[in-house]
């Protein structure tokens, strides 16, 4: 599995074998060796006007940090990137690198994109089997910086503010940091060790967290305002519903709760952990994106057979493809261009009554509309139906903030830098853009912590 | 780490908790949850915040299953691994004239936050409180205290009226103005009291328990039908206009992990047992 590459081929990273890692929820890819990792970072062309960085949005260095790979100086490769990404482990496994750094890699084009995600990945976990060296910060501001949410916007705002001297506070209401790293990105592909390993390190640097601090209640809004700045990233935690009959019923799920109960509670482990989850044989997820694929892939571990049920046609899946074949791998079924219009069962779910789709005109984004086939109802027998069908920010703070401007899906509107309609106030992150990916949320913080930042330097000059 | 300050037992099955939580002491409204984890292994449960004191928020539960039981072990001392909160919307306090808060069981535990914050208003304020028997009767002196009157009443008899607090809260209302209602206790309880205020058209509202994660609305897991919408009882509740809720879906819907809690609430007590006779206590 580990053979040598040879000199300009693209290496694969290992995975396990899908019979073997369906009954565990240990990681799937096993990382490059160290000579993988050299063979690959020889591949790239150290170009003097580097694509790949443009498609990074929190802009690592990525020639300089895979020369030194190249050189075998994996902890110099290290400090390179956490200049930039103080979450370097986190991002080399859940980037979507196919449309960040890699789509633009200029290798793209003739061969393969060098495999920078993997490389950044090796280098984070050489770093952390050694011992995280924690980044330097500057000399204290006196300003005070108030960060909602230590989700990858949070955490990369803290980290930013917190290297540029100032007193950073984080608020997160649950019960432990990391937002969608914890609760939602199963540990089979991001286990969280590696996730609590990289939180650490803000805490090194005098990052405080409050847990358990739910803001716009534990901490109210006045409160937040008190000081020099304040950072939102909330993300977009609120589970949409389908809103068709059944959904009431015991064993349906949104797909946060069932995800929640199995990554943050370990519901997989009761009663040794105390959350329960249903033991389902059967199990529906509806929906066709990243989340619908965890949830699907979480089930086939606690031992159901499952059935995802899209709307759209395989290529119109919105996941990315390399989790699509994996599920597939992993047993998960398909059931494509068909849509839920009840679900089944008096107390209990007993079972999904679909109608197939038909493909018709383009919508907006140019994808094809789908439109329920009349007559066409079937039914899938299920003990337990999971929605992944979208979610959107969180309401609960942002109606408490006075002044601040939001949108129709209640996404908090700032501009270019992260700037709300409040002064002092910015946002990034899923709270801003909905649902999106980790890096497009640690990019837009990283923008939004340096705007911070220039304020408060300019506030203090003015003093 | 939230330490525990005070603990005791205040009636059969029913304990109190004095936890150190400034954040959630401090913020703290009638009508409000916390949540809380006693430890790494631990569930996240919601329970109301029954009094506050500085720092100190108090909580009071029923032991009913395996979290519960071990909350009723922890002593002066001890920590609570989480204590989130204040959670969920405060009760809506008005200047509404009579008001009467009804509590059984466990839900009384609601009733004294409630009550004082009505007569802090300035409505006049009647309480009734109702439990199985005298043993399960808690915070009498309390709510005698926060209330211009106090109603007491027992399925048995064994200690003030014969009867269920919705007998007492029809007599109540036959014989005055009564312009709102807030009745808190086991869903069932629930359902049959805000009957008797429905043919009056008298505002009623109801502190709905259904099963919780977060707390937040991240997950939906509490989702009720209230006047046949869907509503997330941790953030647009837990009050609700009682003749609006669907208690039977609330019922069912408390019943998705039946067999897993009892199966959970026995090794519990197994490995208490194992422990050496209340080795959990002692
Ligand atoms: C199952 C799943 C799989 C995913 N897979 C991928 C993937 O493979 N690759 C990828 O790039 N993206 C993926 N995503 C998307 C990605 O996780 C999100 O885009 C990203 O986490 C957004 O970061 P954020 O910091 O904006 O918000 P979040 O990660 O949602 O963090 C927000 C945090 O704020 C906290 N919070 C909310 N309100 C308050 C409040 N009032 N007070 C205090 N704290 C509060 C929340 O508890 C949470 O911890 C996935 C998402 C899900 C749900
Ligand atoms: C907003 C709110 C406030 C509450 N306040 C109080 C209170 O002040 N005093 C009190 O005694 N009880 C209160 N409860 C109920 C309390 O949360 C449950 O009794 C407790 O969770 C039971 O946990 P257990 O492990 O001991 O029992 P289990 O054996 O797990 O469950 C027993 C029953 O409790 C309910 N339950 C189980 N898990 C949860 C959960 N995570 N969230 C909610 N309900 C659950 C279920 O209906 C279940 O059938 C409140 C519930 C809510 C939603
Ligand atoms: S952070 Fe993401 S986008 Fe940037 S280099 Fe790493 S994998 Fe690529
Ligand atoms: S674009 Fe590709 S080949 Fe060029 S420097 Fe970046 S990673 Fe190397
Ligand atoms: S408890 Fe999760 S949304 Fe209410």
């Amino acid at each position: 599995m580990s053979a040598r590459a040879g000199a300009g081929k693209a290496v694969t990273m290992g995975e396990r074998p899908a019979r073997e890692r369906v009954r565990d929820f240990s990681e799937v890819d096993c990382g490059l060796s160290a000579e993988e990792a050299v063979a690959e970072a020889e591949r790239c062309l150290q170009c003097k006007k580097p694509s790949c960085i443009k498609g990074c949005p929190v802009e690592i260095d990525i020639p300089l940090f895979i020369a030194r790979i190249a050189e075998r100086d994996f902890l110099g490769a290290a400090r390179i990137i956490k200049e930039a990404n103080l979450l370097p482990a986190v991002c080399g496994r859940v980037c979507p690198q196919e449309v960040q750094c890699e789509g633009a890699c200029i290798l793209g084009g003739k061969e393969r994109p060098v495999r920078i995600g993997d490389l950044e990945r090796f280098v984070a976990d050489r770093e952390r089997e050694q011992g995280l060296v924690i980044p330097p910060v500057a000399e204290p501001t006196g300003k005070r910086v108030a960060v909602v949410g230590s989700g990858p916007a949070g955490l990369t705002a803290a980290a930013e503010l917190a290297r540029a001297g100032h007193n950073v506070t984080v608020f997160e209401s649950l019960h432990e940091p990391g937002g969608v790293l914890m609760y939602g990105i199963p540990s089979f592909r991001l286990p969280k060790d590696v996730v609590q390993a990289e939180i650490d390190q803000l805490r090194g640097m005098g990052v405080e967290i409050l847990t358990n601090h739910l803001a716009g209640a534990s901490i109210p809004v006045a409160d937040l305002h008190a000081y020099d700045a304040v950072f939102i990233g909330t993300g977009a935690g609120l589970p949409f519903f389908m809103n068709i009959p059944g959904e009431q019923l015991n064993g349906v799920y949104s797909a946060n709760e069932f995800l929640t109960r199995v990554n943050l509670m370990h519901a997989d482990r009761f009663p040794e952990y105390d959350t329960p989850v249903r033991h389902a044989g059967r199990v529906v997820v509806v929906g066709g994106g990243n989340v619908a694929m965890d949830a699907a892939r979480v089930a086939r571990r606690l031992g159901a057979r499952v059935t995802l049920v899209y709307r759209r046609r395989e290529e119109d899946l919105p996941a990315r493809r390399a989790e699509v074949i994996r599920a597939q791998q992993e047993g998960v079924e398909f059931e494509l261009c068909a849509n839920p219009v009840r679900i089944l069962g008096s107390h209990f779910v007993t079972g999904v009554e679909c109608v197939r789709m038909e493909m018709c005109s383009l919508d907006d984004s140019g994808r094809p509309e789908p439109s329920p086939l009349k007559g066409s109802n079937f039914t899938i027998d299920a003990d337990m139906v999971i929605q992944a069908i979208g979610q959107g920010p969180n309401p609960l703070l942002i109606r408490k903030i006075e002044g601040i401007t939001y949108g129709r899906k209640g996404n908090i509107l700032v501009d270019e830098e992260g700037r709300s309609s409040l002064e002092k106030v910015f946002a990034a992150g899923d709270v801003a853009t909905g649902a999106a990916t980790v890096i497009l949320a640690m990019g837009g913080a990283k923008k939004a912590a340096r705007a911070i930042d220039r304020m408060l330097r300019e506030d203090q000059r003015d003093h | 780490m939230y330490r525990v300050i005070e603990a005791g037992q205040l009636a059969d099955r029913i304990f109190q908790i004095w936890v150190e939580a400034p954040h959630v002491a401090r913020h703290a409204l009638a009508g409000q949850f916390l949540v809380i984890r006693i430890d790494e292994h631990g569930e996240r449960i919601p329970l109301t915040v029954s009094a506050v004191s500085g720092d100190l928020v108090r909580i009071i539960f029923m032991a009913v299953g395996k979290t519960t039981h071990q909350l009723s072990t922890l002593k002066a001392g001890d920590f609570i691994r989480d204590v989130a909160g204040p959670l969920g919307r405060p009760s809506e306090i008005g200047m509404f004239g009579t008001c009467v808060v009804v509590g059984g069981g466990a839900g009384i535990a609601s009733c004294p936050i409630i009550a004082r914050a009505a007569r802090a208003a300035g409505n006049h304020v009647i309480g009734i409180i109702g439990a199985r028997n005298a043993g399960f009767l808690i915070l009498e002196d309390e709510m005698r205290e926060a209330c211009d009157d106090l109603f007491v009443a027992t399925d048995d008899g064994s200690r003030g009226f014969h009867g269920f607090a919705a007998d007492v809260l029809k007599e109540v209302i036959e014989g005055r103005k009564v312009d709102c209602v807030w009745i808190i206790g086991p869903a069932i309880m629930m359902k049959v009291t805000s009957e008797v205020t429905r043919p009056k058209g008298i505002r009623t509202f109801v502190s709905l328990n259904p099963i919780m994660v977060d707390g937040t609305g991240m997950c939906g897991s509490c989702r009720v039908q209230v006047g046949g919408e869907t509503k997330f009882a941790c953030v647009d509740g837990p009050e609700f206009n009682a003749h609006e809720v669907d208690f039977d879906l609330l019922m069912q819907r408390q019943r998705t992990y039946f067999d897993e809690e009892k199966a959970s609430l026995e090794r519990y007590h197994e490995r208490a047992c194992r422990c050496g006779e209340g080795g959990h206590h002692g």
